[in-house]
């Protein structure tokens, strides 16, 4: 018997096997979420040789530095060319003055091998061709330099679709890789430390050669062909799984390495396209599955039985609420989900307890009423959310602590139920 | 374009939000793309608000853009009015939304909803967030207030009474300054008619005319108001800001002035036998840094010099509105005034004149973790840990005592500092542990000078890369190296820069200890 067979065995809740499709409520209001520029805290740390610089206006600015919560003061790989009025007036001017901005920061930063343009609201609005502006400062440039650009703007982007749409530009100018041998790409950021934990697990099972996107050096990008399969590690990649099955790539469908059995579902999408004998797959993640589980077990305690509520955030939603509900015990009152991208869900959306109910889009003022009918047990909320939430007695989990705590892989299953038990704990102790 | 990193000021739309959400049932209805609702934690998280600001955003998207922005907007300010039933309404546009011209006054009044509409402007491509507070105040006035609250004026032989103008959402130590303001105003026999924004609720705002004068405690915010308000209202306004033993004893003067009468005594403050006693000798001559809010910055420079002692080595603010305070200030101490919104540019300015101490802003306590320089926050912007629990205003009486205490809490007790000095290789109690009373440990001098090194170089600035003031030539001897390390650590950075710049105005290549002690000589103060 695999692990896999086991943990279906295990007394997890089923799964909606008869066709009781979770429901789905589509909803247009307002959006209680950050744009896809937030996306620049993490990357712009992940990748080391990167520069992240936003041409947009002060709202940029000053959101960049509040969403982080804390401000970064160790080197910020990133900065904002805030459009004044006279670039208003004339794109050509703009143009120049990006230019001008450009040099200036390259001529400064001699670390930089990627730079990305990262489009804002006002630079979509007022049309500047941030694409003509790359080509034209990467001719420039190269090969010291190469400048990409994608667009981070409210108006096209929630959140964790800035790195899909970075990561697109990415892939994008990626070289072309013509041999079949096959190659594993793991497509999403990832801490370092999940990262060199995935690299280990792949080497025991002999599946290699394996690449990240991103991985640390952005300028060294694996080439991309025919040979190429890809496992996401994220639920938001949308775009660059276009990009990457456009350039001949082929994805491994795979639920997400959330937990022990998405993170075992995950490897076992590999394992089987690498054609790995079943026992050493059950041999190489028999440990690392243990230690998960056993982490598991005491979160367990203090969750099974408990009520969730997700806001639309990340897209990490549905996949976290499997988690939650098949290794924790947790029911699901509502998992909210800024898209609900289908083709990247279907493993986990088939996971799901049957007739789950989950929501796509936003009315914020409906969303909240809905929550507090419904008084869950925890509330997974955005930071402007969660302390007024709180303060109606509500308990809540902030949802940007799951895009900046590893939380994928074995070793950190205990780590992601942690986050949604310590909310419990401290409301429980605090008698005050 | 200007390149930024961090910025010291949001923009105008923020400002909006202070003042909506500082008020009582009024809604700010907000024309503004997706990602903008970010704002909403800066006052959930930072000012660890416990309800959601007053706000709704129309949170468009791209695919809006080619249909009916216009018609998302006044189905906003409908749905928002019946959700929440305010008194009144502020309308506005975010920097996107300025750029697509849907006019939300316009769109606002069409909707018919019955209750106040107060349109704002607010040009983000050339204003900041200061600006947006001090406007939305003052359009909410304009918009609400009613001239037949004169009438209910005390007479000339009633007790007087004032509105306290500026407080905000956000601001910095505004909540507990409201509270030190109207006991100190009390006091000396002052009624308060009404505080706004915070607080004030519409009704509020029509019976601003019904106070004898008005008491601007925050500048950037209020001073607009105050004068439309002397205008309009023949209200006159006291504008000192009561910061310090001396600043609170000229507000009070001031008004005794305005009122032409005499005036109870305000309650004393500790800081003057605190600054007497003898334990605090060793604060006379240090060198202080100072930025921040303008008005703030230049109350805070006159409390360091003459009421602490410290000698003031810079003053500067990054809001232009302000700068005339600060030039004023700026002279009066015999310095140079900076005044830039480009916080490299302070960093460049703290890094050459290394001071012992920073009262600053947030970014200021960064700068100053980096360069081994010890910081008390003392403007905006600033994080969660400096809007504190417990009371601690920064005007009046208690205020006073509050800034004594914050002054000296980064610094090196006397005593320490002596033996500090005498014992300097002890390997336990040495100045790279920073003060004994501080727990979280310092970053070394010599660390923070090699991490400024290097970063600064690395960092961008719109500024040219500065021609260093040193010659190129110049190498510290091995010997003279070691010796530096025993000069404290708060002048250490001091030091260096004075050997070098001697060093390279007498033609020395090397600096030895015996030009390390010249220079010590030559530049005694």
């Amino acid at each position: 018997m695999t692990t896999l067979e086991l943990e279906r065995g295990c007394a997890t809740p089923p799964a909606a096997t008869d066709g009781a499709e979770p429901t789905i409520l589509r909803e247009r209001g307002q959006r209680e979420v950050f744009c896809g520029l937030t996306g620049i805290v993490w990357l712009h740390r992940k990748m080391q040789d990167a520069f992240f610089l936003i041409v947009g206006s002060r709202t940029c600015a000053h959101l960049m530095q509040s969403a982080a919560g804390v401000m970064i003061f160790a080197e910020p790989r990133f900065a904002t060319a805030i459009l004044e009025e006279r670039d208003l007036a004339g794109l050509a001017d703009a143009n120049e003055e990006l230019d001008r901005v450009v040099d200036r920061l390259l001529a400064r930063r001699n670390d930089i091998k990627v730079l990305f343009l990262v489009g804002s609201c006002p630079s979509e609005v007022i049309k500047l061709d941030l694409s003509r502006a790359a080509e034209r400062l990467s001719t420039r440039h190269m090969p010291t330099v190469r400048v990409l650009n994608y667009s981070g703007s409210g108006i096209e982007t929630t959140f964790t679709q800035g790195e899909d749409a970075c990561l697109s530009a990415l892939a994008g100018a990626a070289p072309t890789s013509t041999t079949k041998d096959a190659s594993l790409l793991v497509v999403g950021a990832v801490a370092d430390v999940v990262e060199d934990q995935f690299r280990r697990l792949f080497s025991d099972l002999g599946v290699g050669p394996v690449d990240f996107l991103p991985s640390r050096k952005a300028a060294e990008v694996a080439g991309i062909g025919p040979g190429t399969r890809y496992l996401l590690a994220q639920p938001y990649l949308r775009d660059v799984a276009g990009v990457l099955d456009e350039r001949g790539a082929q994805r491994l469908p795979a639920p997400f390495p959330f937990g022990a059995e998405g993170t075992t579902a995950w490897l076992k999408a590999a394992a089987d396209a690498w054609n790995v004998d079943p026992a050493r797959f059950d041999d190489v993640v028999a440990g690392p599955h243990a230690r998960a589980t056993k982490a598991l077990a005491s979160r367990r305690a203090l969750l099974d039985g408990k009520r969730a509520f997700f806001f639309p955030d990340s897209q990490l939603e549905i996949p976290i609420a499997r988690f939650l509900s098949r290794e924790l015990g947790v029911s699901l009152i509502e998992v909210g989900t800024p898209y609900l991208h289908r083709a990247h869900l279907e493993e986990e959306l088939r996971m799901l307890p049957a007739g789950a109910k989950l929501s796509e889009g936003q009315d914020v003022d409906l969303q909240l009423e809905r929550c507090r009918a419904a008084r869950p047990d925890i509330t997974v909320c955005g930071l402007g959310l969660a302390n007024p939430l709180e303060a109606e007695g509500l308990t809540t989990k902030w949802s940007i602590e799951l895009v900046f705590t590893p939380i994928q892989g074995y070793e950190q299953a205990g780590d992601l139920a942690e986050l949604f038990t310590r909310p419990i704990v401290r409301r429980e102790r605090l008698a005050v | 374009m200007q390149l930024a990193v961090w910025t010291y000021e949001g923009p105008p739309h923020v400002g909006a939000m202070r003042i909506a959400t500082a008020m009582k049932k009024v809604h700010f209805i907000l024309h503004a793309p997706q990602g903008d609702t970010y704002a909403d934690l800066l006052f959930t998280m930072i000012e660890r608000r416990n309800a959601r600001p007053p706000v709704t955003y129309t949170t468009f998207e791209a695919r809006d853009l080619g249909s009916d922005t216009a018609e998302i907007y006044k189905r906003a300010v409908i749905d928002a009015v019946e959700r929440f039933s305010p008194d009144a309404i502020i309308v506005g546009a975010s920097c996107t939304a300025e750029l697509i011209q849907d006019d939300p006054g316009g769109l606002a009044r069409a909707a018919g909803i019955g209750i106040p509409v107060i349109p704002v402007e607010l040009p983000s491509y050339t204003r900041k967030e200061h600006w947006g507070a001090s406007e939305t105040f003052y359009q909410v006035v304009r918009h609400l207030a009613d001239k037949a609250s004169i009438a209910d004026r005390p007479g000339p032989d009633g007790r007087s009474s004032c509105n306290i103008l500026g407080p905000s959402a956000l601001g910095f130590r505004h909540r507990d300054d409201v509270v030190e303001l109207t006991r100190l105003l009390r006091d000396i026999g002052v009624d308060i008619n009404v505080v706004a924004p915070l607080g004030a609720g519409v009704d509020d705002i029509r019976r601003l005319g019904a106070a004898t004068f008005n008491v601007v405690l925050y500048p950037e915010l209020g001073e607009t108001t105050a004068r439309w308000l002397e205008r309009e209202y023949g209200q006159p306004f006291v504008a000192t800001p009561p910061i310090g033993v001396a600043g609170t004893r000229q507000f009070v003067e001031d008004i005794a002035k305005l009122l032409d009468r005499p005036l109870a005594a305000a309650a004393a403050s500790n800081l003057p036998w605190w600054s007497r006693s003898i334990d605090s000798n060793y604060l006379t001559g240090k060198r202080v840094f100072v930025f921040g809010e303008g008005a703030k910055a230049a109350a805070i420079a006159s409390v360091a010099a003459d009421e602490l002692a410290f000698d003031v080595v810079g003053v500067g603010c990054y809001n232009r509105e302000m700068a005339r305070q600060v030039r004023t200030a700026a002279q009066k101490h015999g310095v140079e005034p900076l005044i830039t919104d480009d916080y490299l540019e302070v960093e460049a300015a703290i890094a050459e004149l290394q001071p012992e101490l920073i009262l600053g802003t947030q970014m200021e306590r960064h700068i100053g973790k980096r360069l081994g320089i010890p910081c008390a926050v003392i403007s905006a912007p600033a994080h969660v840990q400096d809007y504190p629990a417990r009371y601690s205003p920064h005007v009046g009486p208690e205020g006073a005592n509050v800034l004594f205490d914050a002054f000296i809490h980064p610094l090196v007790m006397g005593l320490e500092e002596h033996l500090l000095a005498m014992f300097r290789e002890d390997f336990e109690f040495n100045d790279e542990a920073g003060p004994s009373h501080v727990s979280h440990g310092r970053v070394s001098v010599a660390q923070g000078q090699e991490t400024a090194a290097q970063s600064m170089p690395a960092e961008i600035s719109l500024t040219e890369p500065e021609t260093h003031a040193t010659a190129p030539g110049e190498t510290w001897s091995v010997d003279a190296e070691k010796e530096l390390r025993k000069i404290p650590f708060f002048v250490r950075g001091k030091a260096r820069r004075n050997a070098e710049q001697f060093a390279a105005d007498h033609g020395h290549s090397t600096i030895t200890v015996d030009v390390l002690y010249e220079a010590k000589a030559h530049y005694a103060r």
